[in-house]
C-alpha cells in the first residue's frame, strides 16, 4: 500500500513547490515536454525512480555530465522502458522482502517515452509491462512523430501531417493513415487506470498523474499526454499551450481517464471548434487543401461520436 | 575422493546452472524461453514455485525485454540473472552492450546453439562468437560441475567494485545442457559466505539520486569507452583469485586456461566447452596411436589469459585451433584462429597454425575424427586456409 497521501491539486496553489527537474536543459525553446516533465517529478515526489526511454527528453535533460533530474534516472535503450522498469519494480519488491532494502519506502516507478518509443518500437515491451501488472506508471509523451531524429512520422502521426518521410506533394499529401490508438491498447489490457493528458489543462494533467500513481499497489497505469512540437509541427514557440487547448477543443484529442474500466472525459467541450482552427496554426498541415481538411473534420467527428458511444452520452458537441 | 563422489548428484549442466543460482540467492531472473536453455528457466521456476529460492521472476516477452529488465534489476542493487541461447542471444544483442556499458554486474548463462538461416535449433557456437566484442567477460565450463562452479564465481567477479562488468558463461548446447553428469551441489550457506551479495555502488536510490545511461558526447564518450577495456583488462586477476580462493574453499578449481596432457606435447588442439572435455577422454587413446598430442582448453577467453596462452604455448610446434563458429570472409574463417593468429604474432610465437572450423549445427565430430585432427595437428603441415571439416563439398 501506499504511504504517501495522494496529491489532489484543486488550484494552480496546490501545486508543490518543489522542483525535481530542473531549468536547464537542452529541449527547444516553446517545446511542452519540459513542461510535463516538470509538472509530473512535482506529483511524484523524490521517491521516484524515472525509466526514460531514447528520445528528445533523454537526449535534452542528461547531456553527460549535467543532469536536470534530481531523483535516479535511468535511461538503457528505446525499445525497453517496459521491461526496463519491470525490472527495477521487481528488484524493489525482492530486495523489500528479504531485508535488503527498507520496507516501508514507498519507491515509485515511473516510465517517460516518447510515442516512437512506446506506439511503435517499444509496444512489445509496454504490452509485456501491462500484462503482467507490474507496478509501473508509464507516461507517454506524444509528440506525433520520430521529433529527435528529425520528424520522420510514426504510428502516433495524425492523418494528413507533413513529416520528413511523409512529405507532400503530387502524390503523397502528407500521413495517409490514422494515428494508432495506444490508449485504448493500453486499455485492453485491463489494467486499473489509462488516461489521456494535456499540458493546456495542468491540473486535470497533475490529477491524473496523481491517479496513476495511487494504483499501482493494484497494478500499472498509462497517461497518454500530448506534447505539442514546435519544430516538428512548425509553429511559433509561444503557442505550444494555445494549441494543445486546441486539440481537446476540437475534439481532436480528447481527454479522458480509464479508471477501473470505468470511461470519464474529464473535459467535455459541448462547443466543439472545427478541427480547421487547430490545423491552421501548425505547418505541417500547411499543403492541405480544404478538401482535405473536411477529410480530417469527418475522421475528428467519427472519433467524437466513439468517445460520446464510450461516455453513454454527449460529452463532446458537435461543431458550433 | 570417494567421499566426494558420494556428494556428486546426478545434474545436467542446464539444472546445474539452475541450482548455483538458487545457492546464490538470486533476486531476480527475467527470462524468456529458448532451446536448448529453456530447462534452466523451468527449473528455476521449480525452486520458486516450491519456496525453495525467494526471488522474482519476471516472464518477459522477448530476450531482449529480459536482458533489458536484469539490467535495471542489478542497477536497482538486486542480484539478477538471465539465461538464453541463439535466435534469444542474438535478439539480445543491443542490450549485451548496454549492460556491459552501464557496467550492470549481472550474469547470465548461454546453451550455446547455431543461428538461423537456415534454422537449425542444434549446438554450434556462433551465437557466443557474434558477441565477444560486447564488453562482457566471457568464461567456457566444459563439464556441469564447472558451470555449476563458474556460475558462483562469477557473481564475485561481477560484483566486485574493481569490476563491475556482466558475466556470460558458456556452455555447449545438448552435448551439456541435456547431458546428465555427476555433480556436487555445495551447502547453500557456504556459497553465501562465499559469494555474499555487493550492490552496485551507484544503485538507483532515491536517497542518492544518479542519473545512469546519459546521452555523452565525443568529449566524454570515448574515456567511458576506455573505462571499459581497464575494466575488463583490470579483471584478470581477480577472476584468477577468485578461481584460487574457490579452490580452496570447495576443493575445485580451473585455472584461466588449462593445459591437458600437454607438458610433453610437441602440438596442442585448443578446444573449449564439451569439445574439451570430449578431448580430455580421447586424449590418452590419442597418445596410444603415437600422436604427441595435448589440448589447450579456453576457459576464460574474455579478458583474454595472453600471458598464460603464452606460457603454454611458446615451447610447441604446432597448434591447431577448433573454431565452432564462422567469421566469414575473414582472413581465417575461424573466429578464434583470427585471434590466435593476432596473438602469435603480437607475441612473436612461431606456432605452426592450424585453423579448423567443425561441428557446425552439431555435425558431429567423434573419436575419429578427432583422432584424425591430432594427427593433423602431429603432422605438423601449414595449412593456408581455414579447414572445413567434415564439410561435403
Amino acid at each position: 500500500m501506499s504511504q504517501n497521501k495522494v496529491l489532489r491539486i484543486k488550484s494552480l496553489y496546490d501545486i508543490p513547490r518543489e522542483e525535481l527537474f530542473i531549468s536547464g536543459h537542452g529541449l527547444c525553446p516553446g517545446c511542452t515536454a519540459g513542461t510535463i516533465m516538470r509538472m509530473l517529478t512535482k506529483v511524484t515526489g523524490k521517491d521516484t525512480i524515472i525509466v526514460n526511454a531514447t528520445g528528445c527528453v533523454e537526449v535534452s535533460t542528461t547531456r553527460y555530465p549535467y543532469s536536470n533530474w534530481l531523483v535516479p534516472w535511468l535511461h538503457s535503450a528505446f525499445e525497453n522502458s517496459g521491461a526496463s522498469a519491470s525490472g527495477i519494480a521487481a528488484a524493489i519488491k525482492a530486495m523489500k522482502r528479504k531485508g535488503l532494502m527498507d520496507k516501508n519506502k514507498d519507491v515509485k516507478v515511473v516510465v517517460v517515452a516518447g510515442d516512437g518509443g512506446t506506439v511503435d518500437i517499444g509496444l512489445q515491451s509496454l504490452s509485456g509491462m501491462l500484462e503482467r501488472r507490474d507496478p509501473v506508471m508509464y507516461v507517454l509523451y506524444d509528440n506525433e512523430a520520430y521529433m529527435n531524429t528529425g520528424i520522420q512520422r510514426s504510428g502516433s502521426t495524425p492523418h494528413g501531417a507533413w513529416t520528413t518521410t511523409t512529405p507532400a506533394g503530387k502524390v503523397w499529401r502528407g500521413e495517409w493513415r490514422d494515428k494508432k490508438d495506444i490508449a485504448g491498447i493500453a486499455a485492453a489490457h485491463h489494467i486499473p487506470y489509462v488516461a489521456t493528458a494535456n499540458p493546456a489543462y495542468p491540473m486535470d494533467m497533475i490529477n491524473k498523474f496523481a491517479r496513476g500513481l495511487e494504483v499501482l499497489n493494484e497494478g500499472p497505469s498509462f497517461i497518454q499526454v500530448l506534447m505539442a512540437c514546435t519544430t516538428g509541427w512548425r509553429f511559433d514557440p509561444a503557442l505550444g499551450i494555445t494549441i494543445s487547448r486546441l486539440a481537446t477543443e476540437t475534439g481532436i484529442f480528447p481527454i479522458y481517464e480509464i479508471d477501473h474500466g470505468n470511461f470519464r472525459v474529464t473535459f467535455p467541450v459541448m462547443k466543439r471548434k472545427p478541427v480547421k482552427e487547430y490545423l491552421k496554426l501548425q505547418g505541417r498541415f500547411a499543403h492541405l487543401t480544404d478538401e482535405e481538411i473536411n477529410e480530417i473534420q469527418k475522421l475528428v467527428d467519427q472519433k467524437v461520436e466513439m468517445i460520446n458511444k464510450m461516455a453513454g452520452k454527449t460529452v463532446i458537441g458537435p461543431v458550433a | 575422493m570417494l567421499e566426494e563422489a558420494k556428494r556428486a548428484i546426478p545434474l545436467s549442466t542446464n539444472h546445474a546452472i539452475a541450482y548455483a543460482v538458487k545457492d546464490l540467492d538470486v533476486d531476480v531472473i527475467s527470462a524468456y524461453p529458448i532451446t536448448p536453455q529453456t530447462t534452466v528457466v523451468e527449473k528455476i521456476s521449480e525452486f520458486i514455485a516450491k519456496g525453495e529460492l525467494d526471488a522474482e521472476y519476471i516472464h518477459v516477452e522477448s530476450e531482449h525485454s529480459a536482458l533489458s529488465a536484469a539490467i535495471s534489476a542489478s542497477l536497482t542493487g538486486a542480484r539478477a540473472f538471465t539465461a538464453t541461447a541463439s535466435q534469444g542471444f542474438a535478439l539480445m544483442h543491443e542490450m549485451l552492450h548496454i549492460a556491459s556499458g552501464l557496467r550492470a554486474p549481472l550474469v547470465m548463462s548461454v546453451a550455446m546453439r547455431s543461428l538461423s538461416a537456415p534454422i537449425s535449433i542444434w549446438n554450434d557456437q556462433s551465437d557466443l562468437f557474434n558477441a565477444r566484442d560486447a564488453g562482457w567477460i566471457i568464461i567456457f565450463a566444459h563439464t556441469a560441475q564447472e558451470a555449476y562452479d563458474t556460475i558462483i564465481q562469477s557473481y564475485k567477479i561481477a560484483e566486485d567494485h574493481n569490476v563491475l562488468l556482466p558475466v556470460m558463461v558458456g556452455y555447449d548446447g545438448y552435448v551439456m545442457s541435456h547431458t546428465i553428469e555427476p555433480v556436487i551441489i555445495e551447502d547453500k550457506e557456504k556459497v553465501m559466505k562465499f559469494a555474499p551479495k555487493v550492490q552496485y555502488p551507484f544503485k538507483l536510490d532515491p536517497d542518492k539520486p544518479v542519473s545512469i545511461g546519459s546521452i555523452t558526447p565525443p568529449e566524454y564518450y570515448y574515456e567511458f569507452k576506455y573505462q571499459q577495456v581497464q575494466a575488463i583488462n583490470g579483471s584478470l586477476p581477480t577472476i584468477e583469485k577468485v578461481d584460487e580462493d574457490f579452490g580452496k574453499t570447495f576443493g575445485r578449481n580451473y585455472g584461466l586456461m588449462e593445459c591437458y596432457m600437454c607438458e610433453d606435447a610437441d602440438s596442442l588442439i585448443m578446444a573449449n566447452a564439451s569439445y574439451a572435455s570430449t578431448l580430455k577422454a580421447f586424449l590418452p587413446e590419442i597418445r596410444k596411436q603415437g600422436l604427441n598430442v595435448g589440448l589447450l582448453r579456453l576457459r576464460v577467453y574474455r579478458p583474454f589469459p595472453l600471458q598464460k596462452f603464452v606460457e603454454y604455448t611458446s615451447d610447441k610446434k604446432n597448434l591447431l585451433v577448433i573454431d565452432r563458429a564462422i567469421s566469414y570472409g575473414a582472413p581465417y574463417q575461424g573466429p578464434l584462429a583470427n585471434e590466435i593468429s593476432g596473438a602469435m604474432v603480437k607475441e612473436g610465437l612461431k606456432l605452426n597454425l592450424i585453423s579448423v572450423v567443425a561441428g557446425i549445427g552439431q555435425r558431429t565430430v567423434e573419436f575419429e575424427d578427432f583422432l584424425a585432427l591430432a594427427r593433423l595437428a602431429h603432422e605438423g603441415r601449414r595449412h593456408e586456409e581455414t579447414i572445413f571439416y567434415g564439410v561435403r563439398e
